[in-house]
């Protein structure tokens, strides 16, 4: 978009545009751009949705880009069966209040053979659970386009990552041969069986997406507010203890203090941090001030160097 | 000047105080800016100075990368480059192959940053960082003096249309802060931009590596510049202008959600619309007025450039993706011959006669290209071409079989831009920007286009009569 900031002069002034930004309206903007192009030029999108505080923010953005109509494609969550279980009652509320065309899809071969994070390893089971269920979820649906949450902050590899990133038949992503992205012209073109996946957050950073949602008050899951928990330490993470699916191993202890987590995904893979944070503007203050990167709770990518690129490369969202 | 202001202070002058970004600057957007430069101008150490000296790398990236050590120098300092390497390959070269964008921000401003590399051969790169930005930042080796990659960026980055250049005299403590040294490079790098036209330029002679005029300023050892340091330039410096022009919007999808709703969605290109106003349906030239503009947040008045927004008009009319809605006292260009200026993206390069899918504003449209002119980068003029080989600027025209619209890019961005696609690789070929109508041409041959399914074409291929004349049928694939 070349254009500065957009000014919607509004007739009401209480209405929700007079409250972003001039920077948060231009983020915005340039999303709903994109939801848009993907609509008008493929044939069956569908929308990641993995229940976090991005995937809000996407669902919020792909209302407002087609209102009044409803969103034109359904969303799909891959459920690892690992999942907070708050994650998961927060996904079906919200399924259900907005109406939403939602598909759950678990690997039935995962399921079947009983993974566990804790017993098969975070990198073997995020192959089969995340990245292959994925696989077989686009493939089941014949989706010719994906939008996801990504970020280019969240990490030194999505950071070359384009805004519609393109995939071979068998979901590939080749980081040498990326398509040219010039001004806001995506190119769309695929031949059959190729896909793209594309990222309307790009260009947001984890401040941008808590004061969207702020402004906007979208509803996300109450486990990213700190409250008293409990909890174990395991390889020096905060594992949240409040699900039958943790076993204790021997020498844990269960404890409980305030915590709170700054990204969600599988409850056993997903560390915890230690904070008051019990509002958003306190978590706005919180990462204004803080000193470590928002994905270093996540397990899978402390597994060895250059792990996200590897996860990418063989079709990890 | 006060004993105090001599002082070199230890750490940077601001902290992140936890405040969101101030929003009172001109139009509160962020800046975005590339920076262009090869390794060994010192590009990568500039940008992760840049990121450390504004404390935007979060502690646990800091830790690994003091435990990765300091090969590349001797000051204890962190190898700054490894910040910005992302994927593994390119760490195992020590070069950046490709575009990365990094976010950092001060209290003054926030910023992204496009990170392209300076080999030669990855024009692409450059010209996709410079199609989004607002600024260059042009790095210059003290020691090398201006090169003619630096010619060749500030040339791609003026025809992208970029207007303001910070020329960063890096490694100026190799030279001993030679004051003339600095001069020499300013002033031979003004002559050169004066002849590509329009460009406002700010240059800082400063040391990356030691952190010298990146956010704070050398005043011991640069004691003879009085100009802003880099993060000073970047903050003040102003967002791409908006376009003069008359209302624009592309339609890039129509909404049709039940019978009683129709509404055109698409963002505002240029100027603004209103409740009530006539706008005009290019290319066929229906009038039509706006009964409601409508977003989510309500209804609205009117809505200015860069706003995402659903037009409802007062009556039904026969509008689709691609066409466009302007004021109806100033139409864009419609014709079937225009000029342009173009970069070419792959190997293969462009040949004359060419025929592609072109991408603008919501349009997929086949078009046939000319070449006329290619630009010498060494030299600095265009010389007479018929082909344009890989990460070439060439001067072309391109001709549709039917009326279409654009503005000059130089009045509108979003209208008068465009892509190149193949239709055998569906790849991205060429950047384009729109000049202006040309001559209608005429190749003196007739024209056939039928587009076909697959089988109907073979049997079609397939006949005596056609396939006598086969050499005259060109072909080019659907997907």
């Amino acid at each position: 978009m070349t254009a500065a900031a957009a000014r919607l002069q509004t007739t009401d002034d209480n209405s929700h545009s007079s409250r972003l930004s001039p920077h948060l309206q231009a983020l915005e903007n340039e999303a709903i751009h994109i939801f848009r192009e993907v609509a008008a030029e493929f044939e069956r999108p569908v929308m990641l949705y993995s229940v976090g505080k991005d995937s809000s923010v996407l669902l919020h953005v792909a209302r407002k880009a087609f209102w009044p109509e409803p969103i034109p494609f359904p969303l799909l969550h891959v459920d690892t069966g690992w999942k907070f279980s708050q994650m998961i009652a927060f996904r079906d509320q919200t399924a259900r209040d907005l109406g939403l065309d939602l598909n759950v899809h678990t690997n039935p071969r995962g399921a079947a053979e009983g993974l566990s994070p804790f017993k098969h390893g975070s990198s073997y089971f995020t192959d089969v659970m995340k990245t292959e269920a994925l696989r077989q979820a686009l493939d089941a649906g014949r989706y010719d386009a994906a939008f996801g949450g990504a970020r280019r902050d969240e990490d030194a590899s999505r950071s070359k990552e384009r805004i519609f990133s393109f995939r071979s038949p068998d979901h590939r992503w080749d980081a040498r041969n990326q398509r040219p992205e010039l001004w806001n012209l995506y190119n769309g073109r695929i031949a059959r069986g190729e896909s793209v996946r594309v990222f309307p957050l790009s260009n947001w950073t984890e401040l941008d997406v808590w004061q969207y949602i702020k402004a906007e008050e979208i509803p996300i899951v109450d486990l990213y507010f700190a409250k008293r928990r409990p909890f174990v330490l395991r390889d020096g993470m905060i594992i949240l203890a409040e699900d039958e699916r943790l076993e204790l191993w021997p020498g844990e202890v269960r404890q409980e203090g305030s915590i709170r987590f700054r990204t969600l995904g599988c409850f056993a893979l997903s560390g915890g941090i230690f904070s008051e944070a019990e509002t958003i503007d306190d978590i706005i203050d919180e990462i204004t001030t803080a000193t470590v990167s928002e994905r270093q709770g996540r397990a899978i990518d402390r597994d060895e160097a250059g792990s996200m690129e590897k996860k990418k490369l063989e079709g990890y969202f | 000047m006060s004993l105090d202001a001599e002082i070199l202070p230890l750490e940077p002058e601001f902290e992140r105080d936890g405040e969101p970004v101030a929003t009172d600057h001109e139009d509160g957007r962020r800046l975005r800016f590339l920076v262009c430069g090869s390794v060994d101008d010192g590009k990568s150490t500039l940008i992760g100075r840049l990121l450390w000296d504004t404390k935007s790398v979060a502690e646990d990236h800091r830790a690994a990368l003091i435990a990765k050590g300091s090969k590349q120098n001797d000051l204890s300092l962190p190898d700054f480059g490894l910040l910005l390497d992302g994927l593994k390959a390119e760490q195992e070269q020590g070069i950046t192959i490709d575009v990365a964008y990094r976010y950092f921000q001060t209290p003054r401003r926030a910023f992204i940053v496009a990170d392209t590399p300076g080999h030669e051969q990855y024009t692409r790169n450059m010209a996709t960082g410079a199609s989004t930005a607002d600024l260059a930042v042009l790095l210059v080796d003290a020691r090398a003096g201006l090169l003619e990659q630096t010619r060749r960026h500030a040339a791609i980055v003026h025809l992208m249309g970029i207007r303001q250049v910070v020329l960063a005299v890096n490694k100026i403590d190799l030279v001993g802060y030679d004051r003339a040294v600095f001069d020499d490079i300013e002033l031979e790098f003004r002559a050169y931009a004066a002849r590509l036209g329009e460009m406002a330029i700010t240059a800082i002679p400063l040391s990356a590596l030691k952190g010298e005029n990146i956010v704070t300023p050398a005043r011991e050892n640069l004691g003879w510049y009085s100009g802003p340091t880099l993060i000073e330039a970047l903050e003040t410096a102003p967002t791409a202008q908006l376009s003069g022009l008359s209302f624009r919007m592309p339609i890039q999808r129509v909404s049709r959600p039940g019978e009683t709703f129709r509404g055109y969605q698409g963002t505002v290109a240029a100027g603004s619309v209103a409740v009530g106003d006539r706008v005009v349906v290019a290319p066929s030239g229906q009038t039509v007025s706006v009964a409601r503009i409508v977003t989510f947040d309500g209804d609205v008045e009117r809505a200015e450039a860069g706003a995402a927004v659903t037009l409802v008009f007062d009556r039904k009319v026969d509008a689709a993706r691609g066409d466009v809605l302007t004021a109806a006292d100033a139409t864009p260009l419609t014709g079937r011959d225009f000029t342009a200026t173009l970069v070419t993206l792959q190997t293969d390069g462009l040949k004359d006669g060419a025929r592609l899918w072109l991408k603008a504003a919501g349009r997929m449209k086949r078009v046939r290209v000319s070449i006329d002119e290619a630009y010498d980068l060494g030299a600095g003029r265009w010389t007479k071409s018929t082909t344009l080989p890989v990460n070439a600027i060439g001067r072309v025209r391109l001709h549709f079989a039917e009326d279409a619209i654009f503005d000059r890019f130089s009045d509108c961005r979003d209208t008068g831009a465009f892509i190149l696609i193949s239709p055998k690789t569906n790849n991205t070929v060429a950047g384009g920007m729109i000049a202006d109508l040309a001559e209608t041409e005429s190749d003196g041959k007739e024209h056939v286009t039928m587009s076909l399914p697959h089988d109907l074409a073979e049997f079609i291929l397939g006949l005596p009569a056609v396939k006598a004349r086969r050499s005259e049928i060109e072909i080019i694939p659907d997907r």
